[in-house]
């Protein structure tokens, strides 16, 4: 078993409506950059877990994310693997 | 009639639908989210509050708590189960309702009395009230801005789930009396069977004149009726 | 400066057990001394305390108990001047909270605190945690919190840096008390340019119980286990925020956030979990682990008791690896609490905390040789008698003379503000639509208002009221505090604020029964603030001897400066008062078409410290109004008496804004039933102090215009000047006033747009910068 460091990235869906994105979408512009086109906001959530392999993790934490991190209604989600956690230790 | 009100880690409305239950006649009860047992109640509420800190999402990990297996099996057997506000999210992240609740458009916590209007008074949460009646109760959160696909909103429209919707003091329609953005102003919902409904607003909260409303009594005496119509 | 220090007695104590340094520990140099914020002469006490040199670990303990926020070194003496006493008092000062009785067998628990200095830095988290605080002073009495309140204070609203202040102090306000669940019912704030880098954020509590459910923070009954439940110490906040990292620990700095972060969440777990130990018998003492964290928590306990306690740090759940006693000991995580359970308990009190999901650890007992304790394993690190180490801090009175440039301000000529520029309309909607006057709905619409289903008169009016189920009683409490006035005359500055409070009580129709206060003012170092410090104290003590209504508990809050530029000083009044029929419950709004509207009280051309001056002519300037105790008394006792006898339908005290916006915030109500107002005034005085003076003891009634002859006849029979000014009228008649020198006629629907839309209009389009 290995310790693996995941990422897993929670966005709202396409067609969503966002407040938040737009709010910062808004504060983006009035600053002046124009260029933006699009904000979506969504959020990343680090797991640290012990498996035989990264193809394993990941196949768990997919079903972490259908069973509880992601609302199929209004969210989607992506894993990645992450550099090793900033914080070390173990939550309690 | 026995109400069961479920009190989750960070539940905070808890004591206030106890009272509410008890102003109307009814038997409330108490049960903490881990005591697994719903075998002799007559109806469920899960009531508002921050179950679990809203973290993660509202209602997400309260869900997964050893009450919500006995409180799906209750409401599968014809039971009827009210959600409040977190109550609400519950519901939905649980399955029992469609859709979900996400942030207020405006994008920060909305405290304020509201004017639902009845869309459907012949649901066992809405029975006491008239048709298009308006309803003047608080609101008091972050995340009920109500989101189903147009699908989902069509077939609630037509079924006639959608029991409360966001209307002006005279019960139309009107720009600015939307609180939170929630799509076609919903405010509560019931699923298809008839016997789960859960609302954004708090009826709790609205059953004394002394706390400036008395227009949430009707969800508590409907229910109360449809129990035991008899005695009603 | 003439500083002479206090005699304590204090035992020191044989040097035969004393601890040894830790491997880590820095050498105990002058300059770690004055790091630790200690002078020479305190550290020279620190010694004759221990009868040696402190450890590092023992000076950081006496740093703590020892700094202006635990030991209260330059206010203790004045605040003695405070009345803290009455038949109804339970507890005063000293303890987490004051308690009082309620009677019925119930008692009421307040307390305000300040959170500035953690707001300026970070103010969601600051203002956050500042909730957390006082909700747990409270809930460790054994009352459960009821109501929260919020004073606050802000710079001007045309900075960004100041938007971003508000907005983060109302989230984070917000967020907590809306997660753990109490209403908020009410509160001030002020924006003044006086505020700008230092805002002031000072949250208040009341909780109810019954009065044998008072518990207090006493380490009693040796042998007791000490454990510490809740969440788990991290290295948030330890107060040697000035030491370079490498000497507390090997850790970097970027590993130790010193920003407190609060989880309401478990503060709600927390609540429920303490009362629930405090009913179960199981444990005989409990006190939050707030500032300097478990040193003070331990230590005041067993000061307080005349007992000693031994802790363990190596028995402490900590959430980092590697803490040092020194960093447990001094940690100010949030949402922790030590308890003192009855020995052969302890498995009771962790299922209960289990229940809850919570942790509770045994960390160390009662004894009975007067020490505070502090082992790590085996080893002592720190051994220091208690009551020396609680009580024995050196206090100070300190030399006060008011700054010239203050003195200068007051005596300035206001004559030429006394005619208005422009017509009264114009100057009138200027002052609807400044911060300070306009509704703070933005504010309070964030804030759970209605949970607990006890609010009766929530945020908007003069005062919060909290009916109390059960039975026919309510409580209402108010903060009030007018920087401005003290600024400009401390003594009568903090006199009007204690006026004010008593007036908003019982314009709701409440009895003005005691007080919590909140202090905010720069450094006391400094003679002029000293001064500011002193006159307050002095002022306060006054109202409040002469109101009955005492003191029992609050928080000094100094230094509060950015450059060496002080606040304005700010002793905020938290007062609380009863009310024996909550259906004699009165608002600030007018009720009816037809109703007589009456003045109690005197106008006065008295335009020092004028929302008008400030607004208009830029100025902070003259000489506060004056304050009549007596004649504010006497003004007290004929409003209960009016609305208890019916007589009236609406009361609201005037303030800030002077006649016109006090029967502005009448018309308006709270925006869904506005009514007309046709006023005539005849007094012989300048339209600007007419109209918008803020001349005090007045409060202006509604009531049906049958009873208006009665209302009269009781004023006189209280000594209070009265006199009917005009009508309540249909809204489509508009606002209008008549005085003699100027006339003015406003729309009530631009009124209403102006007064409840101003600060969402700056907050929600403005943007943070």
């Amino acid at each position: 078993m290995t310790r693996h460091h995941l990422e897993i990235r929670i966005i709202p869906r396409p067609g969503l409506l966002d407040p938040e994105g737009k709010a910062i979408h808004h504060a983006l512009d009035s600053l002046g950059y124009e260029s933006v086109r699009n904000v979506r906001v969504g959020k990343a959530i680090y797991v640290d877990l012990e498996a035989p392999s990264s193809e394993e993790a990941i196949a768990e934490a997919e079903a972490m994310c259908r069973g509880l991190l992601a609302n199929p209604v209004t969210e989607d989600f992506e894993i990645g693997m992450a550099s090793p956690a900033a914080e070390p230790g173990e939550t309690s | 009639m026995r109400l069961a009100v479920v009190t989750f880690p960070g539940s905070n409305c808890d004591y206030d639908v106890y009272q509410a239950i008890k102003s109307v006649g009814g038997v409330p009860e108490f049960i903490w989210h881990r005591d697994a047992a719903l075998d002799s109640v007559d109806a469920v509420v899960l009531p508002g509050g921050f179950s679990y800190g809203d973290y993660l999402r509202a209602g997400a990990i309260a869900r997964m708590s050893p009450i919500m297996e006995q409180v799906v099996t209750f409401a599968a057997g014809g039971g009827p189960v009210l959600g409040i506000c977190n109550g609400f999210q519950i519901l939905c992240e649980a399955g029992l309702l469609p859709g979900a609740l996400t942030r207020n458009d405006t994008l920060k916590f909305e405290s304020k009395d509201v004017w639902v209007r009845v869309e459907n008074a012949d649901t066992t949460f809405s029975r006491d009230y008239g048709q298009g009646q308006a309803l003047r109760m608080p609101i008091a959160h972050a995340e009920g801005n109500y989101y189903a696909d147009e699908e989902t909103l069509d077939s609630l429209e037509s079924g006639g789930q959608v029991v409360f919707r966001y209307c002006d003091p005279s019960g139309h329609d009107g720009e600015g009396w939307n609180p939170n953005g929630s799509a076609r102003s919903i405010a509560g919902i019931r699923n298809e069977a008839g016997n789960v409904l859960g609302m954004m607003p708090h009826p709790e909260r609205a059953v004394e004149e002394v706390l400036g409303s008395v227009d949430g009594l009707g969800v508590f005496t409907s229910l109360l009726r449809q129990l035991s119509p008899a005695a009603a | 400066m003439s500083e002479s220090s206090e005699s304590n007695s204090v035992g020191g104590i044989g040097a035969a057990t004393a601890p040894q340094p830790r491997p880590g520990d820095p050498p105990i140099t002058p300059e770690l001394v004055q790091d630790h914020g200690l002078s020479p002469e305190e550290y020279d006490r620190v010694r004759d305390v221990l009868g040696r040199e402190p450890t590092f670990t023992e000076l950081g303990i006496f740093s703590a108990m020892w700094s202006e926020h635990c030991g209260y070194k330059n206010s203790k003496r004045l605040l003695r001047l405070l009345p803290t006493e009455a038949p109804w008092v339970i507890q005063g000062p000293g303890e987490n909270a004051g308690v009082i009785d309620l009677g019925d067998g119930l008692a009421l628990a307040f307390k305000i605190e300040s959170h500035n200095h953690p707001s300026a830095v970070e103010p969601y988290q600051g203002a956050a945690t500042g909730v957390g605080g006082i909700l747990r002073d409270v809930f460790t009495m054994g009352a459960r919190p009821i109501a929260i309140l919020d004073s606050l204070r802000f710079g001007d609203l045309d900075s960004g840096r100041v938007r971003y202040l508000f907005d983060g102090v109302v989230r984070g306000i917000g967020d907590y008390g809306n997660c753990v669940g109490i209403p908020n019912i009410g509160g001030e704030v002020q924006f003044d340019r006086g505020y700008e880098d230092n805002p002031i954020v000072n949250p208040m509590c009341l909780g109810l119980m019954k009065v044998d459910e008072l518990i207090k923070g006493e380490a009693a009954g040796v042998g007791n286990t000490l454990m510490a439940v809740g969440a788990r110490t991290g290295r948030d906040g330890i107060h040697g925020a000035t030491f370079a990292s490498e000497e507390l620990s090997e850790d970097t700095e970027a590993s130790r956030p010193q920003v407190q972060v609060g989880d309401p969440f478990t503060e709600k777990l927390l609540l429920e979990a303490s009362l629930e130990l405090i009913r179960s018998g199981h444990i005989v003492g409990i006190q939050d682990m707030g500032a300097a964290g478990l040193t003070s928590t331990a230590s005041e306990m067993a000061g307080r008791s005349g007992t000693g306690v031994e802790i363990d740090t190596l028995a402490v759940p900590v959430r980092e690896p590697d803490m040092t006693p020194y960093e447990i000991l001094l940690s100010e995580s949030q949402e922790r609490m030590l308890v003192v359970a009855k020995v052969g308990h302890e498995a009771d009190v962790r299922a209960i905390l289990e229940k809850w999901e919570l942790e509770a650890a045994e960390v160390g007992k009662v004894t009975d040789d007067g020490t505070f304790r502090v082992l790590e394993g085996d080893r002592v690190v720190a051994e220091i008698p208690a009551l020396p180490l609680t009580e024995g801090c050196p206090t100070y009175e300190r030399e006060g003379v008011e700054a010239e440039d203050v003195q200068a301000l007051r005596k300035m000529d206001l004559s030429p503000y006394e005619e208005l520029e422009g017509s009264p309309a114009d100057v009138f909607i200027r002052l609807l639509e400044s911060p300070n006057i306009a509704s703070k709905r933005w504010i309070y619409q964030q804030y759970d208002t209605t949970v607990r289903t006890g609010t009766v008169l929530g945020p908007g009016g003069d005062a919060g009221v909290i009916r109390i189920r059960g039975t026919t009683k309510a409580v209402a409490a108010t903060t009030d505090c007018n920087g401005r006035y003290v600024y400009l005359e401390p003594r009568t500055g903090a006199m009007i604020a204690v006026a004010e409070a008593a007036r908003n009580l019982v314009c709701v129709g409440a009895l003005p029964t005691a007080v919590t206060n909140n202090l905010n003012f720069g450094s006391p170092l400094k003679s002029h603030i000293y001064y500011q410090f002193r006159e307050a104290v002095l002022g306060m003590a006054e109202a409040c001897k002469l109101f009955e209504t005492p003191v029992t508990g609050g928080n000094v809050s100094f230094y509060n400066e950015t450059d060496g530029k002080a606040i304005y000083p700010t002793p905020v009044i938290g007062m609380v008062g009863i009310l024996d029929d909550v259906d004699k419950l009165t608002r600030h709004a007018f009720q009816s078409v037809g109703d007589a509207i009456v003045l109690l009280g005197d106008n006065t051309n008295e335009l020092g410290g004028s929302e008008y001056l400030y607004v208009i002519h830029d100025l902070v300037a003259g000489p506060p109004p004056e304050v009549d105790l007596l004649g504010e008394r006497r003004l007290q006792h004929a409003v209960l008496a009016a609305i208890q006898k019916g007589l009236v339908k609406s009361a609201h005290d005037v303030s800030e804004g002077g006649l016109a916006c006090a029967l502005a915030e009448c018309a308006l109500g709270d925006g869904e039933a506005l009514l007309g107002v046709e006023v005539t005034l005849d007094d012989p005085l300048p339209t600007a102090a007419l109209f918008f003076g803020e001349a005090q003891g007045r409060v202006i009634v509604s009531c049906h215009s049958k009873n208006a002859e009665k209302l009269q006849q009781l004023a006189r029979d209280h000594g209070v000047p009265s006199r009917v000014i005009g009508t309540v009228t249909e809204a489509a008649s508009g606002f209008v006033m008549h005085a003699k020198s100027a006339d003015m006629k406003v729309d009530l629907n631009s009124m209403k747009a102006l007064f409840f839309d101003t600060i969402s209009n700056i907050m929600d389009a403005g943007g943070r910068e």
